[in-house]
């Protein structure tokens, strides 16, 4: 049976995702039937290259992609370095699944209301300049990209946090520092050169993803990001919805210049990797101490909490929103109060939240077991098959949503299967497989294999080991799979809507459609009613290991404070 | 690899053996018939793709739902869109597929650009606006833009439904004089540097408003009712260009940043990042100020030399799945009804397309009396209603803009 499961997987989403990449590729090349396009041509590429800006839109997407990576990865390996084991960073590992279950579009949102000219900080010393309009600066929107590698790296930060925490009991990360320590290293450079060398290892996947995703991010880059021009992935997202269809040709070239330009950063990601190696190993070896480091602590703590921070205020400011009456600058709390507009969503509320959780348990459970099916059949057989085509399942991660949503469209409807749950839950699984499989797959190769081999020396087949030893083991590295893909199941939209063909009304649905409206009210509600089931996920995944390791000391470790 | 295939299509075809939603085909309703077109009504599910941003707006729908469910026996479930471009792509994805009958998508609200697109690849049911009931009352003579989207005939393939017309406004606590013309726009402008702006074309208004400002600077306006490759487009738009190299660098961060669409501008007022707004509906504003977005000093005002104006309307794509239900939806919400409904405030407040003097008395009666909103220009305070530019104007002053303004680093 197992040995059937990477082949399942690949089955199921092979269809899906070639053809959400031929939808996206013949078009790029000027062939799509129903538009007239019946021809191969290299037209497209002109008509792409000769966009006004395009080479600064390519600058953007790429810096800003790598920027927020570098600046979030810093942020939560400097924090660990400092602070892993220490009541601090407890209290961080809570403040995280909040934060986690912002959606990004709402987290941006709360950070453009934090720091805009007219937002929340200034209107909290306006009083004392007696301004009674914005300043005329640019905060929000600047030409570099400021603003939006802000907002990336303040959602970034828990996300690669989380993927840290599940992978340090496989780091082995407490004693590896409490030997350090002994040897009399520093704090932070003990466990930069013992810890994180076994660390980094297991998290770059979803480093990889984040590079991925901030390279070639949309709902982000619209609110914060700059428009003259904006990034790629923004102005791709321009002309595919442009009412004149002949622009999707252009719109599938960029998108194809899109992922050509992710697997760039993601070239260029590997080279910094190898270079911080070879500078890492040298540095790993001679072996300096360095106990003076005061300043860094305080510095990687003052990161990780003005990041928390950001996002909490941002959070606070939508909340307020969601139930003012009239509020206008230079006002540092509205004038009114008013419940009106929470208590007409109320009634919907039921239905749209339980057709989310359906959708979202299912695909998130038929994820969680194929990825478990493929990780374990890797286990046994000490080899993986289908390893190349694996890479098959990363590629919705590559690629701008809304260009992979066309093909993906046209196979579901050619099979007949578009408008069914089955077709939602298929088409949620291949966004969250991905997700699913780089949160479990590194903690799950790097657990050791002694533990599996000595309980089959002491006579439990390989079944009993995995339900009774690796699984066990891998508890929280599994339920934060398990919420990390509830997560990203919730947050879709286009799937949802278009394989869906609007017949399931989901939160999200629901949040995306109001918040065109533009109404800060609305943006507030729904923003923080997407946080819900998400928030229940991860509330969950840290909770169950506590309930079930209470009687387990070397299970708690890891997070103990 | 072939391997991989054959499973794929092995899986899926049992899949689809099992679960597909079984398509069946639509037939095209004999509009002249009427009577048969409500028999063949009865029972359908009419999926109405449209744009979910406002929740008033969403209650109406809701509303016209209930009432063809109760009279006719037609269940309508709208679907929220953020853009209508997603509906379009909807069927063009189903045609590129080869589903020419049982669609996902049964009607959508449209106009302009999208609706010449799709009328343009053959994706629209038609013709059937013109023979239903409730056309009749519809003011052809007086509001030529019910049959004609942009300048272009819409040939019984979309129904008219409501009316749009540009209106600025402004807060009447904070400005006293307001601006009546481009002209004098720009002058207000240099002496209130950066209180103005407009949302970043291509988006729908601010697009809008770069041909409002074409339409009132162009030496002859007929020219822009042609396709723009019949003319020398490069004179006419010579104007328009000629201000906005003035205009840019007045305006909100100096031209370097603008806002996403027309409901960021009205933020923006709140926030008082700028003075003068505009939008396609003074309904809107005083909606907005009910919504407490804006404050209720807010008025609205339009041009001296007339503003441009719009409608919007329902269309039905080749391959529904409820034709007939469609029909008999987009017929009630031409019915002096439910156009009553629309255009009082309190509901929504967009204009009607209907004729008053084609009403009952009564019906004229109930139009007269409604309390149209603070905010609300009377139609006797709208001055001249300016018409829209055939689309290729707009496609090329997009363009053209984007090379011009669209990169400032």
């Amino acid at each position: 049976m197992l040995r059937f499961v990477p082949a399942l997987t690949i089955i199921l989403m092979i269809g899906p995702v070639c053809a959400g990449l031929i939808g996206t590729i013949l078009p790029a090349f000027g062939y799509l039937p129903a538009l007239g396009g019946n021809r191969f041509s290299v037209g497209p590429w002109q008509d792409l290259l000769a966009q006004p800006g395009l080479g600064i839109s390519m600058r953007l997407s790429l810096v800003n992609g790598l920027a927020a990576t570098l600046i979030s990865l810093g942020v939560v390996v400097l924090f660990c370095a400092a602070w892993q084991g220490t009541r601090i960073f407890s209290v961080m590992q809570r403040l995280l699944s909040p934060i986690l279950s912002v959606p990004h579009a709402a987290a941006a949102f709360g950070l453009a209301f934090l720091i805009a000219p007219s937002g929340w900080i200034v209107r909290a010393i306006a009083p004392l300049g007696g301004w009674d309009r914005p300043p005329d600066i640019v905060t929000l929107q600047d030409p570099l990209g400021m603003a939006l590698i802000v907002g990336l790296v303040v959602k970034e930060i828990p996300f690669l946090l989380l993927m840290t925490l599940a992978a340090l009991p496989q780091a082995d990360a407490d004693r590896t520092r409490k030997i350090a320590l002994t040897l009399g290293y520093g704090r932070v450079v003990g466990w930069l050169k013992t810890v994180l060398p076994r660390l980094y290892p297991q998290i770059r996947l979803p480093v990889l993803a984040v590079l991925a995703y901030s390279t070639s991010v949309v709902d982000v880059a619209m609110i914060l990001g700059p428009t003259t021009p904006a990034p790629l992935a923004v102005r791709i997202l321009g002309w595919l919805s442009d009412p004149d269809l002949s622009h999707r040709f252009l719109a599938s070239a960029g998108a194809v210049l899109q992922l050509l330009l992710v697997l760039f950063a993601i070239g260029i990601w590997f080279i910094g990797e190898r270079l911080m190696a070879h500078w890492g190993c040298r540095w790993a070896q001679n072996g300096a101490r360095g106990r003076g480091d005061d300043p860094i602590r305080t510095l990687a703590a003052g990161a990780a909490i003005v990041s928390a921070l950001a996002v909490f205020l941002g959070l606070a400011g939508l909340l307020v929103w969601s139930v003012a009456g009239y509020w206008a600058f230079p006002e540092f709390l509205p004038r009114s109060f008013s419940l009106r507009l929470w208590m007409r969503e109320y009634h919907t509320l039921g239905a749209a939240l339980m057709t989310t959780l359906l959708i979202a348990g299912l695909s998130v459970l038929v994820a969680i077991c194929l990825v478990l099916g493929c990780l374990e059949n890797e286990t046994r057989r000490s080899y993986r098959p289908g390893a190349g085509a694996l890479v098959l399942i990363y590629v919705p991660l590559l690629m701008p949503q809304i260009s992979f949503m066309f093909g993906l469209q046209v196979f579901f409807t050619g099979l007949g299967l578009e408008r069914s749950l089955m077709s939602v839950v298929v088409a949620h699984l291949i966004f969250v497989l991905p997700y699913v499989f780089l949160s479990l797959a590194d903690p799950f190769r790097a657990l050791d294999p002694r533990y599996g081999q000595t309980a089959l020396c002491l006579g439990a087949s390989p079944m009993r080991v995995f339900w009774s030893v690796r699984l066990p083991l891998l508890t929280r590295a599994v339920l934060t799979a398990f919420a990390v893909g509830i997560a990203v199941s919730v947050g879709q939209y286009l799937p949802t809507l278009l394989i869906g063909a609007g017949r399931f009304a989901t939160v999200t649905t629901e949040a995306v459609a109001l918040a065109s409206g533009g109404d800060r009210r609305m943006i507030g509600i729904y923003g923080i009613l997407q946080m819900i089931l998400p928030f229940a996920g991860f509330a969950v995944s840290l909770l169950i290991p506590v309930f079930l390791f209470r009687h387990r000391r070397g299970m708690g470790t890891q997070n103990r404070i | 690899m072939r391997l991989f295939f054959a499973g794929l299509s092995i899986i899926t075809g049992l899949a689809t053996a099992t679960v597909s939603v079984p398509v069946k085909a639509d037939p095209a309703p004999d509009i002249g018939n009427w009577q048969s077109v409500l028999e063949q009504a009865r029972g359908q599910t009419v999926y109405w793709h449209a744009w979910g941003g406002e929740p008033r707006i969403n209650d109406y729908i809701a509303w016209a739902g209930a009432q063809v469910e109760e009279r006719y026996g037609v269940t309508v479930k709208q679907v929220k869109l953020s853009d209508t471009s997603d509906a379009v792509a909807k069927v063009l994805s189903e045609k590129t597929a080869g589903v020419n009958d049982g669609g996902a998508v049964d009607m959508i609200w449209i106009n302009g650009e999208n609706f010449a697109a799709m009328k343009r690849n053959d994706l629209l049911f038609g013709p059937w606006v013109e023979e239903t009931p409730n056309f009749d009352y519809v003011d052809v003579k007086g509001k030529p833009t019910v049959i004609n989207d942009f300048t272009v005939p819409t040939q019984g393939l979309e129904a008219p439904w409501g009316m749009a017309q540009v209106s600025f406004y402004y807060d009447s606590a904070r400005l006293d004089d307001v601006p009546k013309s481009a002209q004098g726009l720009l002058e207000w402008l240099v002496k209130h540097p950066g209180r103005f702006t407009y949302p970043q074309p291509p988006n729908y208004m601010g697009s809008t408003f770069l041909k409002q400002i074409l339409t009132e600077l162009v030496a002859d306006p007929k020219v822009l009712q042609q396709p723009a490759d019949e003319a020398d487009a490069k004179k006419v738009l010579a104007p328009l260009w000629g201000y906005l190299d003035d205009l840019q660098p007045l305006l909100w961060r100096d031209g370097q940043a603008y806002p996403q669409n027309g409901a960021s501008l009205r933020t923006m007022m709140a926030d008082n990042e700028i003075d003068i707004a505009f939008s396609f509906s003074s309904g809107e504003v005083s909606s907005a100020i009910e919504a407490m977005e804006l404050p209720d000093t807010v008025r609205s005002y339009v041009f001296d030399k007339g503003t441009l104006g719009n409608t919007n309307f329902v269309a039905i794509p080749y391959n529904a799945s409820a034709k007939a239900g469609a029909v008999v939806l987009a017929d009630f919400l031409m019915s002096p009804e439910a156009q009553l409904r629309k255009q009082d405030p309190q509901y929504w407040g967009a204009d009607t397309v209907l004729a008053m003097d084609k009403l009952p008395a009564d019906m004229q009666k109930a139009f007269a009396n409604l309390d149209i909103g603070i905010a609300s220009l009377a139609p006797a305070d709208r001055g001249t209603v300016l018409g829209e530019p055939h689309p290729s104007w707009m496609e090329l002053v997009e363009t053209e803009w984007q090379k011009r303004y669209g990169v400032v680093q």
